[in-house]
């Protein structure tokens, strides 16, 4: 088993040989490059949008503790009850104690990264809880018992037999085990199955996209409606969301849902956009009894205090995710966080630390179009060149990459020996290239060569020619 | 006016060509180039991998080798990204290197830009072929450098520019980035390679050595019979010495 440093080289180089996975990677690197394109095509004031959004999310950071003052207020004067959980694992008790004291048994989920974060279907399931997800996608990698591997797609890497042999083994009283499953048979048999789900369940836990400090409230956008029937439903309602989420005003979450959905599948709405306040009221005929909303820091008001900030403005489009040539090629699996990509990279290790995901920061050319297409503008190749910093400062790279550095700074450092010893590498290099043809044998070389050629023009350093046309004039 | 040229250290040791043609226009415009036997590279791989104090020091040394001149002009979009942009933020809390870092920003180009922006030069030149430009990430991204490049390979008669499908997507150099992961740059600079081939041009420009000697490199052992040039070498008319990564 690879250990923790090696992990990602490993799973990438796995993913790169998965043919299936490659063939589902196409989907995100063109259509929803396409998609988002063809969406913002229409919007002409589509920058000032990010301008505006971006902006909107730094006040909400320097303004933090106000606005979730300001939200938890109105979140009990409407009725609901709001708990604080400091860590993963205060949410996971938290959520677990409101199952036991509704007797719940059969718990429904909406679509939440939160609790894939806190990694709540474990717990619940480890308590005796029977969990079902709702959002069509993470059903598919709930039945397939992996983590989801894209932040709005959790089956991008599935191909649909692949998802038609999992329905077979899994929903063997419906399951047409001779026919040829279309995507409309898919999703016809989930909701078969997903109905008698939402009319059983005791409790149904969903995310927030954001919470609205001036009336309490909550935004939730879905494609597939799933989350208004989780959450309308059972008689007791749970929200998982992080403090980050709140935003000041109805207005504000108006215009981030302008730059939400159009970054992140390329619609210019979702279809579902849902505004929750307060659990049933007397004069509403249904809802939910029981609102609890908990509210997960988990690191993230000490992000606050660093140059990584700027990452808590983050609305997880997954826009960044889609236009990373590195996601492009090894999907989100590889990564082996909750959170992959751009965001992802930046966000797990400031959770979990930078020692358990040494290669995320890493695993970036710093080509930065994450950033270029980011709805609200955060500065994600500054951040993971922070984090490549904190890394240096911990002397968490491995021992030949410091010492590479170290020569290298040793020669850059002094302009004469650097000369000198740039004009001996060309001609160690030629020699090697040229009567040897050994190149493969000098380790960087070796990756290289692996699968490019190389061949060098000259003998001499363009210093070496200079200083010859100087003597000559 | 006075312009220090800075060499890269790519161009310097492997593909000493690109300084030639850059000076050769240069000096066809009637510019007074030097290029400071005092320089050395401009940090950049200590920067992206967290070295900040080597890259200061590095730093430092060309903020003193180049202050003297009316302009700096490299070569390279990333290694004058990493002056004209990343310098400052290198010395964002010492206020006088923090200046001097601010001052050699303003008047540090990279090379196609300060031709076609600054110099505004006339290319009078007749080369009949199909090229696909390349835009580099952090030219592209960080210096905007797009049609610069284009502006100045059109004046070339009998020039034909095809576009790919996708011009701005990384090659999957990255610097280090390259040979730490290399079966995922693999991955990238093969799409890349396969968009370049799709193109049906005859040759590549690009603007940073580091991404050309990446492409050209993969094409080559792809069997993909493309020819790299950076682009100052197109316009200075170069057209007699090998693409880069052939040798005779």
């Amino acid at each position: 088993m690879p250990n923790t440093n090696t992990e990602f080289k490993y799973k990438a180089r796995e993913a790169l040989k998965d043919e299936q996975l490659q063939q589902a990677l196409v989907g995100v690197k063109q259509g929803l490059v396409n998609n988002r394109l063809d969406a913002i095509k229409v919007v002409p004031e589509f920058e000032s949008f990010r301008n505006d959004a971006a902006a909107v999310k730094q006040h909400v950071l320097e303004n933090l503790d106000l606005y979730l003052e300001e939200f938890e207020e109105n979140a009990i004067s409407s009725g609901a009850i709001v708990h604080w959980a400091k860590t993963a694992e205060d949410a996971r008790q938290i959520i677990l104690d409101i199952c036991k004291q509704n007797n719940a048994k059969n718990i429904i989920k909406g679509k939440s990264m939160v609790s894939e974060e806190i990694r709540l279907n474990e717990a619940l399931k480890n308590n005796g809880l029977d969990v079902v997800e709702t959002d069509l996608g993470e059903y598919i990698v709930q039945l397939a018992d992996e983590p989801p591997s894209h932040i709005i797609m959790p089956c991008i890497h599935k191909t649909l037999s692949q998802i038609t042999q999992l329905f077979r083994k899994n929903h063997t009283d419906i399951h047409k085990a001779d026919k040829n499953y279309s995507v409309a048979d898919i999703v016809n048999e989930a909701r078969e199955v997903m109905r008698r789900k939402f009319l059983s369940a005791d409790i149904g836990i969903i995310g927030a996209n954001f919470l609205i400090a001036e009336t309490g409230s909550i935004v939730l956008v879905t494609n597939e409606g799933n989350g208004d029937l989780c959450s309308c439903l059972p008689k007791t309602q749970i929200i998982t969301t992080s403090i980050e989420k709140v935003l000041p005003t109805l207005d504000d979450a108006s215009l981030l849902l302008k730059v939400l959905a159009r970054s992140a599948t390329g619609q210019q709405i979702t279809s579902y956009n849902t505004l929750l306040t307060g659990p049933k009221q007397d004069n509403d005929k249904d809802g939910p009894e029981e609102m609890h909303i908990v509210l997960v820091d988990n690191g993230r008001s000490k992000m606050l205090k660093t140059e990584l900030r700027e990452m808590l403005r983050c609305i997880r489009c997954g826009a960044c995710l889609n236009h990373c040539p590195v996601y492009g090629s090894v999907g989100g699996h590889a990564y082996n966080s909750v959170y992959p990509g751009p965001m992802g990279s930046i966000l797990s290790p400031a959770i979990e630390g930078l020692e358990k995901y040494y290669d995320l920061p890493n695993a970036c050319t710093l080509n930065g179009r994450c950033e270029s297409v980011c709805p609200v503008k955060i500065p994600l190749t500054k951040i993971l060149r922070h984090l490549r910093n904190e890394q240096f400062k911990k002397r968490l790279n491995n021992k030949s990459t410091r010492f590479s550095l170290k020569l290298w700074s040793f020669f850059a450092t002094r302009p004469k020996l650097y000369h000198r010893f740039n004009s001996l590498f060309i001609n160690a290099l030629n020699i090697y290239i040229n009567i040897l043809n050994r190149c493969s044998a000098i380790p960087v070389f070796s990756s290289w060569l692996k699968s490019r050629d190389f061949a060098p023009s000259q003998q001499k350093t363009f210093q070496q020619i200079w200083q010859s046309r100087k003597e000559n004039d | 006016m006075k312009i220090g040229f800075f060499v890269t250290c790519l161009v310097d040791t492997l593909r000493p060509e690109i300084a030639i043609a850059s000076i050769k226009l240069l000096e066809d415009a009637n510019c007074d180039v030097h290029v400071p036997s005092q320089q050395t590279c401009c940090a950049q791989i200590a920067f992206n991998n967290g070295d900040l104090e080597t890259s200061k020091s590095i730093a430092r040394n060309v903020i003193n080798v180049f202050e003297p001149f009316d302009y700096l002009v490299a070569p390279s979009g990333s290694c004058l990204s990493m002056i004209k942009v990343h310098y400052p933020e290198l010395f964002k809390d010492e206020a006088k290197m923090l200046e001097r870092a601010n001052n050699l920003s303003e008047k540090s180009y990279e090379i196609l830009t300060f031709l076609n922006d600054i110099l505004d030069i006339k290319i009078k030149k007749r080369f009949p072929a199909t090229v696909t430009y390349h835009d580099s990430c952090s030219g592209l991204r960080e210096l905007g450098i797009k049609s610069q490049p284009r502006k100045l390979l059109s004046q070339i008669k009998d020039l034909k520019i095809t576009e790919m499908h996708e011009p701005e997507v990384c090659c999957g150099f990255g610097g280090t980035f390259c040979v730490k992961y290399p079966e995922i740059s693999t991955n990238i600079v093969t799409e890349k390679s396969n968009d370049i081939k799709n193109t049906g041009a005859d040759i590549l420009v690009g603007g940073d050595l580091g991404c050309l000697l990446n492409i050209s490199g993969r094409c080559s052992r792809m069997n993909i019979p493309i020819k790299c040039f950076h682009t100052v070498e197109l316009l200075a008319g170069i057209d007699d010495c090998l693409p880069i990564g052939k040798t005779k």
